[in-house]
């Protein structure tokens, strides 16, 4: 009985300093996220002047519409093609070496650096197609930085799904592809929504993928909507730098510019911002949807 | 609702005469097996290499409730799915023999989708989809054509009718189908398939995971199902298939040992390793 209270003590107090140091590493992340959101953002703060939102070369206006826009037409590629990618392997690919393969190439290229996609963007999107730098070849690099996981969070999200889905359509006479589109895609759209926001979250950070693609300057006429001229917003033909490549460049090459140092500021302050808003965003829409797909009615 | 106890063998024997005298005359009435529902003939089907039926030959009328019984690994629940094709999901599985519905072969060249249509299917977990009720009963018209609201609607009352469960669900059709009970579910279930007009209604084990009331529900609705259905159960629980069936098949390590009306199954089996599990010798 004695023996058994030292050593049942000794055991007790290792699960408590344990649980301790677990405890205490979740706070350190949270710290961490803390100290630098609030740096990035307090400095970006005081580092405003007037006009530095505007939509002119005085101010981060054209690249933030930028940033969005990029990322929009990337999702507007990579979604489709995810999807697609991702129910194909979840649904229709049988076990076998070309399935293998094709994951593998899949895993290979998510890892890839981004950088290295950018220098294959400048020589497929920029070179050989005789362009000069524009969104839709920076997109492009963003695509095939975005579509793994896309791919994978739907395939994912599908073979989430209990069997007895597709048993209950099939037995009602649905095709594969019936059962695919009306039953079993509707009921991932949380989890795809989700990996497609974490996504777009990730594009707007993008910069290596960006520096030869879609280039380092930006110049919009916001009075001009002929779709084929290089100053209209809409012009996916034409350069477009975004927030994180102006950080980079008002931090070297621009630092001619007498505001270079408050636009790095304000730009990596609105960037966070984004980022961090969009982390939540996602979190909250999948939330949202998971309730409502489990049956509020309950 | 009439309880036939296993070994009640006085209130089966006028029951089994007046079905004797029915099946004579329906004997002599078709040389040509016409109104048999399902005819399966030397049916063997193998996973990869096991053999998990041997030589299967079955009849099934229409208009009865036909209960397969025996133990678990039997073959029954694979039996089951081969009359609606759902075995073609499985990766490996391979069918030798003929399974006639209606005078076609439906290993031959058949349209499945249409098969499954018509032979619909319940299973022993609910399995609703994620969907609202009225979705989850619409789901099948509309996958087969129906676009007009107006006849979804009436679809979806009919078959939730049929379900005997339109008066719990009629106000809260628009709500989710999962947040609805076990018992519930089947049932929701069961009017699902009826929404799609079949001909068969296949039940593998449909009460096994539910509660004594809600599978007594079932059980009632099967009685009232089979004027216009044709029903095909699956069952572990042998009173049950006392209860509610016509028709009874004992199967055993892959073989259709017996299979008699089931006053004579529950009764005076012919078979020893009828009798042996009957009484519970094994199982």
């Amino acid at each position: 009985m004695n023996e058994n209270s030292s050593r049942y003590k000794r055991v007790r107090g290792v699960d408590k300093f344990m649980t301790g140091v677990f405890y205490g590493i979740g706070g350190f992340f949270i710290l961490l996220l803390i100290v630098l959101a609030a740096y990035i953002i307090v400095k970006g703060i005081t580092s405003i002047y007037p006009g530095v939102f505007s939509f002119t070369s005085m101010g981060i206006g054209n690249q933030f519409f930028n940033t969005i826009y990029l990322v929009f037409l990337s999702l507007v590629i990579s979604v489709p093609l995810g999807v697609a990618a991702g129910s194909y392997l979840a649904e229709y690919a049988r076990k076998g070496r070309l399935t293998e393969m094709i994951t593998m190439s899949i895993e290979a290229l998510s890892s890839l650096p981004s950088i290295v996609v950018g220098l294959f963007g400048y020589l497929v999107f920029i070179l050989m197609t005789g362009m000069k730098w524009n969104l839709l070849a920076g997109a492009l690099a963003v695509t095939i930085l975005s579509l793994p996981t896309i791919t994978t969070t739907t395939r994912d999200a599908l073979a989430a799904l209990p069997s007895h889905y597709r048993s209950g359509s099939i037995g009602l006479g649905a095709t594969r592809w019936q059962t695919l589109w009306h039953v079993l895609l509707p009921a991932c759209v949380p989890r795809i929504i989700t990996g497609v926001i974490l996504v777009a979250g990730r594009g707007f950070g993008e910069a290596a993928a960006l520096l030869y693609t879609s280039g380092q300057s930006t110049v919009l006429n916001w009075a001009n909507w002929d779709i084929t001229s290089p100053t209209c917003p809409l012009n996916v033909f034409r350069p477009g730098e975004t927030l994180s490549l102006h950080i980079w460049v008002m931090r070297t090459e621009g630092s001619m510019n007498p505001h270079s140092v408050e636009i790095a500021n304000v730009s990596s302050m609105v960037l966070i911002i984004m980022v961090l808003g969009f982390s939540l965003l996602a979190r909250y829409l999948s939330r949202k949807l998971d309730e409502k797909n489990k049956g509020a009615a309950k | 609702m009439e309880g036939i106890g296993i070994l009640n063998t006085a209130g089966t024997g006028a029951l089994a005469r007046e079905r004797a005298d029915e099946e004579t005359q329906t004997v002599t009435r078709t040389a040509s097996d016409e109104n048999l529902k399902y005819k399966i003939r030397d049916l063997d089907l193998y996973y990869d290499t096991t053999q998990a039926l041997k030589a299967i030959n079955m009849d099934i009328k229409p208009h009865e409730v036909t209960a397969m019984i025996g133990p678990s690994g039997c073959g029954k629940s694979t039996l089951l799915r081969t009359l609606n094709r759902m075995n073609d999901l499985v990766d490996g599985c391979r069918v030798e023999g003929k399974v006639i519905l209606d005078g076609t072969d439906i290993y031959g060249n058949i349209d499945v989708n249409e098969l499954r249509r018509n032979v619909g299917m319940v299973f022993q977990q609910p399995n609703p989809f994620p969907m609202s009720i009225y979705d989850n009963i619409a789901y099948g018209p509309r996958i087969h054509g129906e676009r007009n609201k107006a006849r979804l609607d009436q679809i979806v009352e009919e078959s939730l009718k049929k379900a005997a469960i339109w008066d719990e669900l009629k106000d809260r059709l628009k709500k989710s189908a999962l947040g609805l009970s076990g018992g519930q579910q089947q049932r929701l279930c069961i009017a699902r398939a009826l929404a799609v007009d079949p001909d068969v209604l296949l039940m593998d084990e449909p009460t096994s995971a539910l509660d004594p009331i809600s599978t007594t529900m079932i059980e009632d609705l099967i009685q009232e199902m089979k004027d216009n259905y044709t029903i095909v159960i699956v069952t572990h629980n042998m009173q049950q298939a006392a209860r509610i069936s016509d028709k009874t098949a004992f199967f055993l390590l892959g073989e259709m040992v017996e299979m008699d009306s089931t006053d004579v199954i529950f009764g005076q089996p012919k078979d020893k390793r009828t009798e042996d599990y009957i009484t519970g010798r094994f199982g």
